[in-house]
């Protein structure tokens, strides 16, 4: 602890988090209730004012919740939401003082040394923040001590400020279960006649100890003062940028790019640092003007080798105006994956090829769009529409497994109708102005549709394929319909 | 008698070809065949006519392609340059729909030679560039014996080398044999 500075922390417990964040998304009057699904079966997650007002309580069946108060309505809970929403609102409040930690599930710890000043004093402080929950509609208590103990317990039985150095007054008065104990430490204080914590200072230490163990003077430590017991502040999220400020603007190409060069260099260490590799990146020209343009550059694969990143800015930097001159650059990984160290292979094909392939690709796709470049992907249809599939070949891996049950054709086409009658192939038929005649004939080969999807072009049903070698030798593949007779092609073989 | 199609089939390596004709697409297919690496197909996007990769597996494995979706023949032509210059591929195919002129071709032929790539260009009829290295025309011929059992189908064409740079033209009949992966040349039907 630090001698001769007195901490001030203040406690914030939201008592209906999960719903207030719920019912600020879809406002619901009357009752309500968040069911989360434990132990097989629904229970209550959390409650409005109105709903606890009519007696109802957390943990309960929400079936019996739903006896006792017929129109009461619920939605399922969202605990990872909750968290996230607890996380947004501590780099909220990162706006009365730095030193921010979470508290459970459904607080905060705020320690506000020396910056309650900045609000105007610690009544000012407290009311600012309590009226600003109060307008985004979330239900919080306050309590603000010398401790985090204190003020903890001061939150928990109704809110409060403690004056500094006056903690022992201000808890004397609450019960034990404000010293943040478990139900069985409670109970059993309770039934030894404990049931303040004033009453708890003034018994006598040493039978405590020996019977509840170390854990209930710590506490009542810890909310006194006694014992040392840190905020600790949420990590700040790894930023992945840098800027590089001229004393005059400059205009070439060759000039920006080494500008960019020194920025990859240092962007790309701390990408190393976190084993991480950037998949977008932002690099920003502003020009003493003060417009700016951006230089964007989406890559393959996830990378933070400089001098193979590099070379990629060049056409970007190229295409930009320097209009009277730039003078400041801004570099951002604006889209980072996690990219662990990894083996060097010497082994033929292996690592390096990849990388060369994967360049080609980022700089392909600086040109006609990252998601054109593309690669098959087998799929499990018989519709020869759908027997693949087309992903881009940034985000997705080779795979193998192409064995087609027959042979399918090197091209295809929406079906072309041909003037045909009957089961068998046409004879002699027209299409695309060619005049054909049939040599040979295989199939039929039978395709139902896949009556789960809706797909207009399978409208007439069933399909009997066949391969047609024609005397003049083009080779195509033309389909029967016989649930509405037709006769169409849909593909060329080789 | 023609030549062996040896001397011209693997295509000259580092330069580019073009191919014309209904087979363009299995004479493709044969160059990926024969050529080991990365492949790349560059297409533009507006026809509705599509490769089909189950079609090409009876040729090559389709997981060694890339295909390349461009949305005018300028990024199509670009995106060749590109990628023949870089050679991280081992062979580029492009669908060209409009004729090339001398500087285009040009172009592409030095992006092959410094990057060592190989470049085939798919063409409409008549629509080569004059700095091709060879160009070919393609068509199926009507196999009158199938001798190779039923399932089993022809793939019998006619390919014709009508320009060569560096050597003579000449026609051969060929046939694909998918299950040994191998080309045969077959004597032209009798009259």
């Amino acid at each position: 602890m630090f001698d001769g500075i007195q901490r001030r922390v203040v406690s914030m417990w939201f008592p209906r988090l999960a719903s207030d964040r719920a019912l600020r998304a879809y406002p619901v009057a009357g009752p309500f209730a968040l069911t989360l699904k434990q132990k097989n079966a629904e229970r209550v997650h959390c409650l409005n004012a109105v709903a606890e007002a009519l007696g109802l309580h957390r943990g309960m069946p929400f079936a019996d919740a739903r006896a006792f108060c017929p129109d009461l309505q619920s939605r399922p809970a969202d605990p990872r939401g909750d968290a996230r929403l607890l996380a947004t609102l501590a780099r909220w409040a990162g706006r009365y003082c730095p030193w921010v930690g979470l508290e459970g599930e459904d607080g905060l710890v705020l320690d506000i040394t020396g910056a309650a000043h900045l609000m105007g004093g610690e009544a000012a402080l407290m009311a600012d923040l309590g009226a600003r929950l109060e307008r985004a509609g979330f239900a919080a208590w306050l309590g603000l001590a010398d401790t985090r103990g204190a003020a903890w317990a001061l939150a928990h039985s109704g809110g409060g400020i403690a004056a500094p150095g006056d903690q022992g007054r201000a808890l004397a008065g609450l019960p034990v279960a404000a010293l943040r104990l478990d139900d069985d430490t409670v109970t059993a204080l309770q039934r030894l006649g404990l049931r303040r914590i004033g009453d708890l200072e003034a018994a006598a230490r040493g039978p405590l100890a020996r019977r509840f163990g170390a854990e209930v003077l710590a506490r009542l430590d810890q909310a006194m003062g006694r014992l040392g017991e840190p905020v600790a502040p949420l990590p700040e999220p790894p930023h992945y940028g840098d800027r590089l400020s001229l004393p005059d603007p400059i205009g070439r190409v060759e000039d920006v790019m080494a500008g960019t060069a020194r920025l990859l260099e240092a962007l790309c260490a701390r990408l190393l640092a976190r084993e991480m590799g950037a998949r977008r990146l932002c690099l920003t020209l502003r020009r003493v003007d003060r417009g700016s343009q951006q230089v964007e550059l989406r890559l393959a694969a996830p990378l933070r080798d400089p001098a193979r990143i590099l070379p990629l800015f060049r056409r970007g930097v190229e295409a930009a105006d320097a209009g009277f001159g730039i003078d400041q650059l801004r570099l951002e990984a604006t889209q980072v994956e996690p990219l662990p160290a990894r083996q060097l292979s010497t082994r033929a094909g292996g690592l390096q090829d990849g990388g060369r392939l994967d360049d080609l690709i980022t700089r392909i796709g600086t040109r006609i769009g990252l998601e054109n470049i593309q690669r098959f992907l087998p799929a499990d249809s018989h519709i020869p529409e759908r027997a693949f599939q087309i992903a881009p070949a940034a985000w997705s891996r080779p795979e193998g497994a192409w064995a087609p049950p027959r042979p399918r054709p090197l091209r295809l086409f929406p079906p072309e109708p041909l003037v045909g009658q009957g089961a068998e192939p046409p004879a002699r038929f027209r299409w695309r102005r060619l005049s054909l005649s049939t040599a040979r004939a295989t199939g039929p080969e039978r395709i139902a549709p896949e009556w789960w999807f809706e797909d207009e072009a399978w409208a007439r049903g069933l399909r009997d394929y066949w391969r047609v070698e024609t005397h003049q030798g083009r080779r195509l593949w033309l389909f029967h319909t016989p649930q509405v007779p037709g006769w169409f092609v849909q593909g060329e073989f080789a | 008698m023609p030549a062996s199609l040896d001397k011209f089939f693997p295509l000259r390596p580092a330069r580019v070809h073009e191919v014309c004709g209904p087979s363009a697409t299995a004479f493709a297919a044969l160059a990926c065949a024969r050529t080991a690496g990365p492949l790349l197909w560059i297409y533009e996007s507006w026809p509705a006519e599509r490769l089909n990769p189950l079609g090409l597996a009876a040729f090559f494995d389709p997981a060694r392609l890339l295909v390349a979706e461009c949305r005018d023949q300028t990024d199509c032509l670009a995106t060749a340059e590109e990628a023949l210059k870089d050679g991280a591929v081992a062979l580029v195919l492009a669908e060209i729909s409009r004729p090339l002129n001398l500087r285009e071709g040009r172009r592409l032929q030095l992006a092959a030679k410094a990057g060592g790539a190989t470049g085939l260009c798919l063409i409409p009829e008549g629509m080569g560039s004059n700095a091709a290295e060879t160009r070919w025309r393609c068509a199926p011929v009507c196999d009158p014996v199938h001798d190779r059992g039923e399932g089993a189908d022809s793939t019998r064409m006619r390919w014709e080398i009508i320009k060569n740079k560096s050597g003579t033209l000449g026609f051969w009949d060929v046939r694909w044999d998918p299950a040994a992966r191998r080309l045969d040349v077959v004597s032209p039907p009798g009259e």
